[in-house]
């Protein structure tokens, strides 16, 4: 009965984790018969009674909160159409944009193809139909610097513990970054050498996030780069 | 006649060696390769993605769709590059074998890509290509059951043998060639083909076989799923 | 907007991942590995890779040419390595991929085609080259060209029964290559010329030249996508070309 397997392994598809019904799959897996079984390649994490599997691969899974940035792919009356990198776009309603739309405006001239935008998820539907808005703070279209893509189960390494790594960055190349779940960032710098420097640094973590004093490293890296 | 010992001296009950990595086409969401003996598949797995034309979309589950082929050099007669009723019917048993497993309700109107080409080829090729295809959904983060693993068993002159080479496959005195696919938890059977004459014996003989040869491989994928985040685990 | 980023760097000769504008990633080069092919390779440029395999065919020969076998090189790009590549029938990128390499080893004559001949008028080799591309991080042309001349220079005879039919796992000599030249294609970002992009800097490229040079001497040539060149900027780019062959034959020998 209970735990079969050590807290923070990695495990797999079909893995049982644990037997009896004092637990609760939580995330990333499933409750059969008395078994919990892992339908995830990731990491165990066991809180009281909840059991979660957190995915270590896989494309960005949408979540009602999550900030994400993406690219105006089409637009029809009344919203647009973003894409945030998984199977679905996310719905930006006319009501929802930071901006005052007028009636019968062309939408085009308040997002248009190809620009990007810092959105947050309000809503998910049944069918999968993502509702992002650019209402809030810090949420708007973006204008300048650079978006470049992570993946997205390395984010919560780019942010860092209370957003430590990124606000690193941002010291270290005086530049504006704004990190998306969806796996994309903005970099706004006051000059491109600023801005390939956060995006070095970024890919550096990404790249490197498995090794210990990552962030000792990366400070090193930026200060010999300046 | 008696088959008495196998060309390559391996036990009856004993597969070829087996080689198994994970995370190896850079763009794909999920990629993985599977070598067992002489016979080497790839399979990259793209998805959950947006599914077009709209027609195709399932409004209640995504759809999983597989592609099987075979590379023109992988055989010692050249196959002429394209789709062929074989590979056509591999690529649909081959789906058949990985949905059991699959919970596809999570990303309706969505599409799941598995392509599995052969690289190079000496029998068991449709069984190595699930083996690797099973891994790469598991890498691309499609949530999963269980692991799906898949080896070929069979009748080879007289004898019940597991993981058919090319030179037992054309036996002149005949064999018998059973590719199965299995469940690593609850042992289901995910494929079943057969291509000859056996009793209903030697074929559940042949299953029994087929479950060690699964479960052993299934051992060796989830070893090969862990080294792959192993290699990139965060602190 | 990435575009912009991309070309704004490059303006001022810098690249993402640091490499001057003349240089190409790491290359790493390999043969042997299809064992069923006459001859095979992998060609890895920074994170591209591409299959390649020789496999020998015995047919006849063409009335004008009795004493001369034949080459045909196929491509196909895979949607294992690229989410926008499509399965079906080879499109244009593939065809011009297989066209351009074929031109590239054709032209340069780097395969004596006279020692394709079994019998005179009656009985040649067709050497069947099939590029198969495993991951596309850019500069698919470079990779595929590199990769089938890997595979030819390490390719095997077939050993021939005495009705000329071949005998599978038997082989009856190498075939050696008469040169080894090399593709190079070179980019045009903006004003700026460079070599080996990745497939982010792809999405900027404005215009493209494939030069395959043996020995200093031009043997074919491609243009590519939207954009032209002037004339200086082509004079330009084949001195980038031959400039690249002495380093990238190197890795063939």
């Amino acid at each position: 009965m209970g735990i079969l397997i050590k807290e923070k392994s990695i495990v797999v598809p079909g893995d049982i984790i644990a037997e009896g019904m004092d637990y609760l799959p939580s995330l990333g897996c499933f409750r059969e018969g008395k078994h919990v079984v892992s339908e995830r390649l990731g990491l165990l994490n066991v809180d009281n009674r909840f059991i979660k599997v957190i995915p270590l691969t896989g494309s960005y899974v949408p979540k009602v909160g999550d900030t994400v940035i993406g690219e105006v792919k089409d637009m029809s009356f009344g919203a647009w159409f973003i894409d945030i990198g998984c199977a679905y776009d996310g719905t930006l309603m006319v009501r929802d944009a930071t901006e005052f739309v007028e009636k019968d405006a062309d939408l085009a001239q308040v997002y248009n193809f190809g620009d990007f935008v810092v959105a947050k998820i309000v809503k998910i539907t049944r069918h999968s139909s993502i509702h992002i808005t650019t209402k809030g703070p810090g949420l708007r279209k973006i204008q300048g610097g650079k978006v470049i893509s992570v993946t997205p189960s390395k984010v919560p390494r780019v942010i860092g513990k209370q957003g430590s790594m990124v606000s690193m960055i941002k010291d270290g190349t005086n530049c504006t970054i704004v990190v998306g779940q969806n796996g994309k960032i903005w970099i706004n710098g006051k000059n491109p050498d600023d801005e390939l420097l956060a995006t070095e640094a970024i890919l550096k973590v990404e790249n490197e996030s498995h090794i210990d004093g990552l962030t000792d490293k990366i400070k090193a890296f930026l200060e010999k780069k300046k | 006649m008696s088959y008495t010992k196998r060309f390559d001296n391996r036990k009856f009950d004993e597969m070829r060696k087996i080689e198994a990595k994970v995370d190896i086409i850079p763009r794909a969401d999920g990629s993985a390769m599977f070598k067992i003996g002489d016979t080497v598949a790839i399979a990259a797995v793209y998805g959950p993605r947006s599914l077009h034309p709209k027609f195709l979309q399932d409004p209640e589950k995504g759809i999983l769709r597989c592609n099987y082929t075979m590379m023109p050099f992988s055989v010692s007669e050249r196959i002429r590059p394209g789709p062929s009723r074989r590979s056509t019917e591999i690529s649909l048993v081959t789906s058949k074998s990985l949905l059991p497993v699959l919970d596809l309700t999570k990303f309706p109107n969505a599409v799941v890509d598995v392509f599995i080409q052969i690289i190079q080829a000496n029998a068991g090729t449709r069984c190595a290509g699930i083996c690797a295809a099973s891994m790469a959904l598991a890498h691309a983060g499609i949530p999963m059951k269980d692991m799906v693993a898949a080896v070929s068993v069979g009748k080879v002159g007289d004898k019940i043998v597991i993981d058919l080479n090319k030179e037992e496959e054309d036996y002149e005195d005949g064999a018998t060639d059973i590719p199965v696919a299995m469940t690593g938890r609850n042992h289901e059977v995910t494929l079943l083909q057969l291509d000859g004459e056996v009793t209903k014996e030697e074929l559940m003989k042949g299953l029994e076989m087929a479950r060690k040869g699964c479960l052993d491989i299934i051992e060796i994928q989830k070893k090969a799923l862990r080294e792959a985040i192993k290699e990139n685990q965060n602190e | 907007m990435n575009n912009d980023y991309v070309r704004s760097l490059i303006e001022r000769g810098k690249r993402i991942d640091g490499r001057s504008l003349d240089s190409y990633r790491e290359i790493k080069l390999e043969s042997g590995i299809s064992k069923y092919a006459e001859g095979s390779a992998r060609c890895k440029i920074g994170e591209t890779e591409v299959l390649v395999g020789v496999k020998f065919e015995v047919g006849t020969p063409y009335s004008d040419s009795p004493n001369e076998g034949t080459i045909v090189v196929s491509a196909e790009l895979s949607p294992i390595a690229n989410p926008d590549f499509e399965l079906g029938p080879p499109n244009e990128q593939s065809v011009e991929l297989a066209r351009v390499v074929d031109r590239g080893i054709r032209e340069s004559k780097a395969v004596d085609f006279k020692k394709l001949c079994i019998k005179e008028g009656e009985k040649i080799f067709m050497l069947f080259i099939d590029i198969q591309v495993i991951n596309d991080d850019g500069n698919l042309i470079d990779a595929s060209a590199l990769g089938a001349l890997k595979a030819l220079s390490e390719a095997k005879f077939p050993k021939l029964d005495k009705d000329n039919k071949v005998v599978s796992g038997e082989f009856s000599g190498k075939l050696k290559l008469e040169k080894l030249p090399i593709t190079c294609t070179v980019y045009k970002i903006g004003g700026s010329l460079l070599v080996d992009v990745d497939s982010k800097e792809e999405k900027a490229v404005d215009a493209r030249l494939s030069v395959n040079v043996g020995n200093g001497r031009i043997h074919a040539l491609q243009k590519g996508k939207d954009i032209g060149f002037s004339v200086d900027e082509i004079g330009r780019a084949v001195d980038i070309a031959v400039k690249k062959e002495k380093e990238l034959a190197k890795l063939l020998k």
